[in-house]
């Protein structure tokens, strides 16, 4: 049997690899410095804007764009459609990367950090907190992520007879882990936007609502195939690889009917409370970029023969990525005001040590392809 | 693949209906509203009665253990433009226009104290993930225990009156917010604003007789000579002044779900900087939500078994193009 995964051939470190690890590295510098200073010396954090770009970008869109891996998998595993299987493993590494750097995020966040295992005491969480359910959630998917990955880690060392025993076994459980893989980001990402239902009326009506967990949910499934047809787009184009050009144009029609149904039930949502879309000033103007993002590409997307061209494909992709990540901090940041008097905007260090943490991501993406079977063998 | 797909359809459709009915604005397991404790300790805010003097500030300042505040270098003494994880409480200065009548909406001014409201259903103790503020059991108030916070700031989220504050300067930070004294309410004292308020503006006691009080208050005639508690509600020592034109309104009697600090005033709540609330707790409204999605982990069970029934049948009958 052909191997349906293979390692890229060529040098892991070229000098764009030099110059995400010097982002990295000053990333990290800051990130020792905010051990010692506290979050006050590195951010523009605040008593009113408690939260900001670690928590609306690293955790929420970083999580949101590695929802690649929950995408596919739901596709492949609950659709029963493995002609997208070759897409799989390299969503799952995004996933991985992502979800493990919204957890490092986490921790640098959180200022009392020394009590961080308290959230995993059962005694000791708080069950009416959503915070609870978003935390446990995360943790454990990071884990179900490894151990998803664990098997491409494996395979380079086949001729190990442990990592034969170990993928035999890794084998029998997969429907279990697959499907604790859906689970958990289906309750994670829904409970990240129920984190803002009890900022009540500090959250413009424009964002409010009790479908907030609906809305974090199909959003995020919109980022995560959105993800998958701009990475292998990317990574074809990058590694000079033949483009999987027909598998894309099917997947550009699960993502148009995703997308159709969120902006179909936003705007039935704001009709229904009455939202003023209108008349908020700056917000209104943030609410309409945000939904052009998603309005735009829908349209390319439904178009059969656009969807084939894979300029508008790439496009189309990362408008839509770029809508989520607008929806989300226009959630939590945008569309947040504590009261009159209150601004934020994030410091140098604290973009700083953003940019160092992606760096690392997109290091450790480079390092998996070119060591280990990821991308989709070459065929036809 | 046409049995895959109808059997997933119904799925898809029992899902899709669980999850639409749990999401529904209005659900039919709402979380009820919480009562008041009754033996719930409170204090009683009369706008109309302060005179800015600031005594509380500093009292609350000394009996806390807080430090001064310079927010402007050059000032000589202690000025904070708001509350912080250093000051605890505060009075701000309402005015317009001309400024010249006390407790007047229009060409008037009136001070107005911010300090923890003590919610009766506390955003902020529903959303700690690790409870570390909580409300006292006995006397409601809503209490810190900085050995479990894990400094993750929800609390400053979801509170509506912006109450908990953080250490930002300290790489050990805590969250800072009143705890209405319950270490001199320990020893049988009571919260020291309302000790050193000279004109009682500021009054401790159990809030059931608060509420009695603020109630007798709004029942008085415009300028009809009355007697005012100093210190505590059942201290004994009166001041005898006329009484004010009262709005006809107790802040805290029911905003927000309750709170256990209530508040009188002349000039209308919302020009003294607090938020309308309603009065369903934010809380309640956020755990209706919450738990109509988890109660009892039923649905995420539900979802899972469905989920590893599908991967089984579909990874031993793949369906390859």
């Amino acid at each position: 049997m052909a191997e349906e995964f293979v390692p890229v051939q060529t040098k892991v470190v070229t000098k764009p690899f030099l110059v995400l690890a010097a982002l990295a590295l000053t990333g990290l510098g800051l990130i020792a410095y905010r051990y010692v200073a506290g979050l006050g010396a590195v951010t523009n954090l605040s008593d009113g804007y408690p939260w900001g770009i670690w928590i609306a970008y690293d955790v929420l869109v970083g999580t949101a764009l590695g929802c690649g891996g929950y995408a596919m998998a739901i596709l492949v595993y609950v659709f029963n459609r493995w002609e997208y299987h070759p897409l799989v493993r390299s969503a799952v590494l995004t996933s991985v990367l992502g979800y493990t750097l919204a957890a490092v995020a986490i921790f640098i966040d959180i200022g009392r950090y020394w009590n961080g295992y308290k959230l995993f005491l059962p005694w000791q969480v708080n069950l009416s907190s959503v915070l609870v359910e978003v935390a446990l959630c995360i943790g454990a998917y990071v884990v179900v992520l490894w151990i998803e990955f664990l098997p491409t880690l494996l395979e380079k060392h086949r001729e190990h007879p442990k990592a034969a025993v170990w993928l035999r076994r890794l084998n029998h459980a997969l429907p279990v882990i697959a499907a604790v893989g859906i689970l958990l980001p289906t309750m994670h990402q829904s409970s990240l936007g129920t984190l803002m239902v009890i900022a009540g009326g500090k959250l413009s009506p424009l964002w409010q609502t009790s479908l907030l967990p609906l809305f974090f949910l199909l959003s995020a499934l919109a980022m995560g195939f959105a993800v998958t047809a701009v990475e292998s787009i990317a990574s074809s184009y990058f590694f000079r690889r033949p483009y999987e050009t027909p598998m894309l144009a099917n997947l550009a029609r699960v993502t148009a009917g995703v997308v159709a149904a969120y902006l179909v039930l936003r705007l039935a949502d704001l009709l229904y409370r009455g939202a003023p879309v209108l008349s908020s000033g700056w917000l209104s103007a943030m609410f309409f970029l945000e939904n052009l993002l998603y309005m735009v590409p829908l349209i390319f997307l439904v178009s059969p023969r656009a969807a084939r061209n894979l300029r508008v494909l790439f496009l189309a992709g990362l408008a839509l990525l770029l809508a989520g990540a607008v929806y989300r901090f226009n959630a939590f940041l945008v569309g947040f005001s504590p009261g009159p008097g209150w601004r934020y905007f994030p410091a140098m260090p604290e973009i700083a040590i953003t940019l160092g943490l992606v760096s690392l991501e997109l290091m450790a993406y480079l390092y998996f392809v070119k060591r280990y079977p990821v991308l989709p063998a070459q065929h036809g | 693949m046409a049995i895959s797909r109808r059997s997933f359809l119904k799925l898809a459709a029992g899902a899709g209906l669980a999850a639409g009915a749990s999401l529904a604005p209005a659900p039919v397991g709402a979380r009820p509203p919480v009562p008041r404790l009754p033996e719930a300790v409170g204090i009683l805010y009369d706008a109309t009665l302060c005179i800015g003097c600031k005594a509380c500030m500093s009292a609350c300042k000394e009996f806390n253990g807080l430090p001064p505040e310079h927010t402007d270098p050059r000032a000589i003494w202690d000025d904070p433009l708001d509350l912080s994880a250093k000051t605890v409480n505060i009075v701000k200065l309402y005015t317009h226009g001309s400024g010249l009548a006390k407790d007047r909406e229009v060409d008037g001014y009136a001070y107005i104290r911010r300090f923890c409201m003590h919610c009766v259903d506390p955003a902020c103790t529903s959303a700690c993930p690790v409870g570390a503020l909580y409300k006292d059991a006995r006397t409601g108030i809503v209490k810190y225990n900085p050995d479990v916070c894990i400094g993750c700031r929800y609390c400053q989220i979801a509170c509506p009156y912006n109450i908990p504050k953080f250490q930002w300067d300290s790489p050990f930070p805590r969250i800072v917010k009143c705890q209405m004294c319950d270490h001199l309410q320990a020893r049988g004292s009571f919260p020291a604003c309302c000790r050193f308020c000279p004109t009682g503006a500021s009054l401790f006691g159990e809030v059931r007789e608060l509420l009695r009080e603020a109630r007798r208050r709004l029942a008085l005639k415009e300028g009809e000579p009355t007697w005012f508690p100093l210190r505590r509600v059942d201290s004994g020592s009166h001041t005898y002044r006329a009484a004010p034109a009262y709005l006809p309104y107790i802040y805290g009697e029911k905003d927000g779900g309750g709170t256990q600090v209530l508040m009188l005033s002349s000039v209308p709540f919302a020009k003294l900087g607090l938020p309308a609330l309603g009065e369903d707790s934010i809380a309640s409204h956020s755990e209706t939500v919450y738990h109509a999605l988890y109660k009892g982990m039923l649905l995420p069970y539900l979802v899972l078994s469905g989920l590893v029934y599908l991967v089984y049948r579909n990874t031993t009958k793949k369906d390859l193009p």
